[in-house]
């Protein structure tokens, strides 16, 4: 059933088919082509590698660390940047946006600079024996840079426009700051804040740009998969292995996409039933 | 008797509960400070490192001012292209029902949550040499991948969704009763668009083709699978703040880093702008509307 009484039914369908088919399904067709046309035995093969494996597990493991820690970071942010009034505020709320617009590259240069052990901030952790740069810390770090704006920009709307009563009943009768925060406030916004940790997972799995100079792409040590997956299709000849491995991104990010839309329904529940 | 005892009770709380604001306001700015700012002054302050002159000499070096007219050139074909695809899109999902909506919602989306390698792999598999139509293109005598049709592409790609993300929850938030009316009184679909649709989308379309814009100046993982790296040729930016800092000459780095501060100057004067729509017309973007 659509709405007759408007035009353009037409013409807006065929340009958006058009347009999603050729610039995203046909691509991600043949992809889905390719490492389905391996067989069992090569997907193994590749897969199944220790330097893959080794960069499967940081990749994810990496990225989940990250997402953790953009959720408390994200929290502790968007909190004080709706609730307190402080000088600077707006520079700080507007500085959340940078790992949006900053192209990656350029990050992962100046993370790199500054993290390296003459860098800004490394030549003070040097002398405690912390090294970022060139480390899985350091791949961490990216991560958590990328990640951040996730979290805080879907929290924010959240925040300001929800409702006092509740806080202030527990208020009245008499439950402290943490209580509040704990009982009151923290259910009311996990929905929102699980929508957050899984926008942050999935930009932090895929990221490339921010990650591979900071992480000195040691094999076996600090190897992303996105990495590993550039190195074999410059290594030229065929693109399976390549595809393998692009496929396993691909069904992750397609999960983390449909855990997010899950998420907004039961949020979308929540905020009606109450 | 009561309040009077109870007072002094509430002043000691409230001394504490300012104590712990102030701790969590300071952690927090110190954290921005750290983790946002700072990553923007090193680009300007390593590409200044070595002078001016090392400077002037690494942006207006040749192949810098290629890549630089080659991204503008790459952003001037993929942000009207998403464009219209945006405008296309938002009306088709804010008037219209019809079976498969809600997938044709989700599809959308998808090119947010693919990797950009990711995203640039796919079109290696599509037109690359062994690719679905590597064969065709070759035999043709044409070249997507490591060439700036790939280029272009893979950037549509990864800054795909950025104006119907923005368009489709601020239409859907104002419902269709203007153009219904617009149509009942006679209106044409062109006139309805550009009379009644487009001067109240008009603050949240540019507010997503500057996201759009951002992104495609600015892409790299995407980019860099499909590009080649042939300085002069199909290198943008980006790739070309890439090579020059792995270059390994003594003054390398600090060229990547003038290079990159052109980038950093780009998101600069992108927040700026971002932030004016938002302060003077933000009534009028999608993320105010989903508030109400």
């Amino acid at each position: 059933m659509r709405n007759r009484a408007l035009p353009g039914f037409g013409l807006s369908l065929g340009v958006t088919l058009a347009w999603l088919g050729g610039i995203v399904l046909l691509p991600l067709a043949a992809l889905a082509w390719k490492s389905a046309s391996l067989g069992p035995a090569t997907w193994w093969a590749q897969v199944s590698t220790r330097r893959v494996l080794h960069a499967l597990s940081l990749s994810f493991g990496g990225a989940l660390a990250a997402a953790v820690i953009d959720m408390l970071l994200g929290l502790l942010l968007a909190w004080v940047l709706v609730r307190h009034r402080f000088p600077l505020r707006r520079l700080c709320d507007a500085l959340v946006d940078l790992p949006f617009a900053l192209p990656t590259a350029v990050a992962g240069i100046a993370l790199t600079a500054l993290y390296a052990p003459e860098g800004w901030i490394g030549r003070w952790l040097q002398p405690l024996g912390v090294q970022v740069a060139y480390t899985r810390l350091g791949v961490l770090l990216a991560m958590v840079f990328v990640g951040l704006p996730f979290v805080v920009r879907t929290l924010q709307p959240v925040l300001e426009s929800l409702e006092r009563e509740p806080e202030e009943a527990a208020l009245t009768l008499g439950a402290g700051p943490w209580q509040r925060f704990r009982r009151v406030l923290l259910p009311m916004l996990a929905p929102t804040l699980l929508t957050g940790f899984a926008l942050a997972l999935a930009r932090a799995v895929g990221e490339y740009g921010s990650v591979i100079y900071i992480s000195g792409n040691l094999p076996m040590r600090t190897e992303i998969v996105p990495l590993l997956i550039v190195q074999k299709l410059d290594s030229g000849g065929d693109t399976g292995p390549a595809a393998v491995l692009g496929a396993v991104m691909l069904a992750a990010s397609l999960l983390v996409l449909l855990a997010v839309n899950a998420l907004q329904r039961w949020n979308r529940r929540w905020t009606e039933a109450g | 008797m009561e309040a009077v005892l109870a007072r002094p009770v509430y002043r000691r709380r409230s001394l504490a509960s300012r104590l712990v604001r102030g701790l969590l306001t300071g952690v927090a700015v110190l954290c921005a400070a750290l983790l946002l700012l700072l990553p923007l002054l090193v680009v300007f302050a390593e590409g200044l490192a070595h002078g001016w002159a090392v400077f002037v000499a690494a942006i207006t070096d040749p192949d810098a001012r290629t890549a630089v007219k080659l991204t503008l050139l790459v952003a001037a074909i993929a942000v009207p292209a998403n464009m219209l695809f945006g405008l296309a899109a938002a009306w088709l999902m804010t008037h219209f029902e019809f079976r498969g909506k809600s997938l044709l919602g989700a599809l959308i989306d998808l090119p947010f949550a693919v990797s950009p390698v990711v995203a640039g792999l796919v079109y290696v598999l599509t037109y690359g040499v062994h690719g679905w139509f590597g064969g065709w293109l070759d035999a043709h005598g044409l070249r997507v991948i490591f060439a700036v049709p790939g280029v272009v592409l893979a950037t549509v790609f990864v800054a795909f969704p950025f104006v119907a993300r923005e368009l489709i929850p601020l239409m859907q938030s104002r419902g269709s009763e203007e153009e219904v009316a617009a149509r009942t009184l006679g209106a044409g679909g062109w006139q309805i668009f550009f009379r009644v649709t487009l001067p109240r989308i008009r603050w949240a379309l540019l507010y997503g083709v500057l996201l759009c814009s951002a992104r495609s100046m600015g892409e790299f993982g995407a980019v860099s699978v499909v590009s080649g790296h042939l300085p002069g040729l199909t290198n943008t930016l980006p790739l070309q703040v890439d090579q020059v800092y792995n270059g390994g000459s003594g003054d390398a780095v600090a060229s990547a880093f003038a290079l990159a501060s052109l980038l950093a100057l780009l998101t600069l004067v992108t927040l700026v702008i971002k932030r004016l729509v938002e302060w003077r017309h933000g009534g009028e973007l999608a993320r105010a509307a989903a508030r109400h």
